[in-house]
């Protein structure tokens, strides 16, 4: 079932959560809402639910207006951030409770509903738990039951509050392949609000990143990484290496630092250079059009690189610079705490004063 | 728990048991002594005494009467006391934290204020009682004035004792509920009833102890006639001023009989509400 959002506003009191909202998101889609705390993501969410209403704007199911109609008969499976199990049913119970609440005259008999509750409680691969209550359960199977939960009443859209939030990374690793493979099996539209942009990037057919109430980007993982529309989706999505100073004819220059564009921008003032740390060499002497002077604060061998941390030499910055290089490049030049080396950025993305999109420069 | 004599470093064993002693003293003379004085003094002049005074016809109104009220107290309170905390966990509302505070008048409030307040409301010369008296409608002096007081003195019980665990248990599980479809009474009978139901005993328990020995706020109301609007407190005062001591104790004895097993019923549902609270081993967290 396809979702739309039109013009969805929400205040609390003075603080304004949600403004102009518009959202089209395809049957079958799994999208992810990620944005810092009090975005407004879960807002949104729960806007889509019925759990809490729109100020105004309108929220369309499958091309039908559903802003006024209630939570109960909107038919969205939600799972909770906290999983809100009911504490004093057990597991079975726990699955069986939207098909045990439905009017007489829909409701199955108590033998197929039990064979529901079986095949879903199979599907999450917990059959063994049918008899347990929430507080005997782990987190990851609290998780799986609240989703079989949500399943049970064989919704067309499912809502997930920060599914994986309270759960150790290697359980939310696996729970969210999982849950992948369940949305491409069945084929329901999916919505989950997310903090943590790895699990957005991984997770979502595309991802909507949100601040202050407002979106400021749609777009694939891919495209969002590659082409980010502004500072905040930059800064947002992964580290960044800036260079702050005052652009003038093609050279951006603060302190002893230094970059020489290959092409004159389209504007000049005030400029930052955005540069992720995969767009950054590493080298002992500078080159013709940048010089970066940095020196060697930590070395982190762990993972697939070597991650370093660098301190600017001569020029300012708020945050160390980061960029990875690889284990044979580490075991040739063997850097040490201190080491003085030259950044050489291959693909920068140039922010000016006054405006919001970046512009995209390619040296060689 | 296996705490006992353990010390912390440079901690001496004579405070710990000095402080002991000292609890145990105060104990003794203050809860301890009085409470075997009341059984002792009923019992001063025999079985038999006791029997007759218990038996007695005005002794037998005043136990009836203060059932009753009690009877009528609790259910009150216990519907008002569930609707009041629903509200105020339950609902954002301009005026709540107002009525978080108000709810707690009837303990900050003495009593027999309280029972002056109502004599002066809807006693015969009162703003409300002048226009029912004209109606024929009697409330002071009589049972309905008696179980008013008594509703008003016991009302906070529920309320408390339910508020902080529903703020505490949140809505999140309502609102899977609802999502599932689930209607408002649903709701109230499959989730929020179970989840309070051994806070909500302990609320009637404790309402029920209270009403049925409020002294101050009734004695102002009913105006104390024997076989009419004598209740159990107020007739053991009676029987005391009629220099008949045991008597007033047999009848104390009663109220503190109801107020040992009130507390017998407490305990009980403190240590269910304890075991059921109390989390499981959990098991290892791996899909397969």
């Amino acid at each position: 079932m396809s979702i739309t959002l039109e013009q969805i506003d929400k205040s609390f009191g003075a603080f304004k959560a949600l403004q102009g909202i518009e959202l089209d998101i395809p049957d079958g889609e799994l999208i992810g809402l990620l944005g810092p705390s009090g975005s407004g993501k879960t807002t949104l969410l729960r806007i889509i639910a019925g759990l809490e209403s729109a100020d105004s704007g309108r929220i369309l199911f499958h091309g039908e207006d559903v802003t006024r109609r209630h939570v109960r008969e909107r038919r969205v499976g939600f799972v909770f951030q906290h999983y809100a199990l009911f504490r004093h049913m057990t597991v079975a119970q726990n699955i069986a409770f939207g098909l045990d609440v439905l009017p007489r005259k829909q409701r199955p008999s108590a033998a197929e509903i039990r064979q529901r509750v079986g095949n879903l409680l199979e599907m999450v691969q917990l059959s063994h738990l049918a008899d347990r209550f929430p507080a005997q359960l782990s987190g990851g199977q609290k998780q799986r039951i609240a989703l079989a939960r949500a399943l049970a009443m064989q919704p067309q859209v499912l809502l997930l509050d920060e599914p994986f939030g309270a759960l150790d990374a290697r359980v939310r690793k696996d729970l969210r392949r999982w849950l992948r493979s369940l949305h491409d099996e069945l084929n329901f539209t999916s919505v989950f609000v997310t903090h943590d942009q790895e699990e957005a990037l991984e997770l979502s057919d595309r991802v909507v990143v949100m601040s202050a109430g407002h979106i400021e980007q749609v777009d694939t993982p891919e495209a969002l990484y590659a082409k980010p529309d502004s500072r905040f989706v930059f800064d947002f999505l992964g580290h960044v290496n800036v260079l702050q100073g005052s652009l003038a004819g093609n050279r951006l220059a603060s302190g002893d630092a230094w970059v020489q564009f290959p092409e004159e921008p389209a504007a000049a003032g005030e400029a930052q250079l955005y540069l992720r740390p995969h767009e950054v060499r590493l080298q002992l002497s500078p080159v013709g059009h940048a010089h970066l002077p940095l020196q060697v604060e930590a070395i982190n061998l762990i993972g697939a690189e070597v991650r370093l941390e660098l301190r600017p030499c001569g020029w300012q910055c708020d945050t160390l610079w980061e960029v990875g290089i690889t284990h044979a490049e580490y075991h040739s030049w063997q850097p040490r705490r201190g080491d003085r080396c030259f950044a050489v950025p291959d693909v920068g993305h140039l922010f000016v004063a006054g405006h919001t999109q970046p512009q995209t420069l390619y040296w060689g | 728990m296996k705490s006992q004599g353990r010390l912390r470093a440079g901690d001496q064993p004579w405070i710990k048991w000095s402080l002991i002693g000292f609890a145990l003293l105060l104990v003794v003379l203050l809860l301890v002594v009085p409470l075997v004085m009341i059984f002792s003094q009923a019992f001063s002049a025999g079985a038999a005494t006791f029997w007759d005074n218990l038996t007695d016809e005005y002794t037998l109104h005043a136990i009836g009467l203060t059932l009753f009220v009690a009877a009528l107290t609790v259910p009150i309170n216990l519907v008002f006391g569930t609707f009041l905390a629903w509200l105020v966990t339950r609902f954002e509302f301009p005026g709540r934290k107002a009525l978080i505070t108000l709810i707690d008048i009837p303990f900050a409030v003495s009593p027999v204020v309280a029972g002056l307040l109502y004599l002066l409301l809807y006693g015969s010369n009162g703003w409300l009682g002048g226009w029912l008296m004209d109606r024929d409608v009697q409330l002071m002096f009589s049972w309905p004035g008696i179980v008013m007081v008594t509703v008003f003195v016991t009302c906070p019980f529920v309320a408390r004792e339910l508020i902080p665990l529903m703020q505490q248990q949140g809505r999140e599980e309502e609102e899977a509920g609802v999502v599932l479809g689930a209607s408002g009474w649903q709701l109230f009978r499959k989730i929020t009833l179970p989840n309070i139901q051994w806070a909500l005993l302990y609320g009637v328990v404790l309402t029920n102890a209270r009403a049925v020995g409020e002294f101050g706020a009734v004695s102002v109301v009913s105006g104390n006639i024997r076989g009419q609007t004598n209740t159990l407190p107020l007739h053991v005062e009676l029987l005391y001023q009629d220099y008949n001591a045991v008597g007033a104790f047999a009848s104390a004895s009663l109220l503190a009989g109801i107020a040992l097993l009130t507390l017998l019923i407490k305990s009980a549902v403190e240590w269910r509400q304890a075991r059921q609270m109390r989390p499981v081993s959990t098991q290892s967290d791996r899909t397969t």
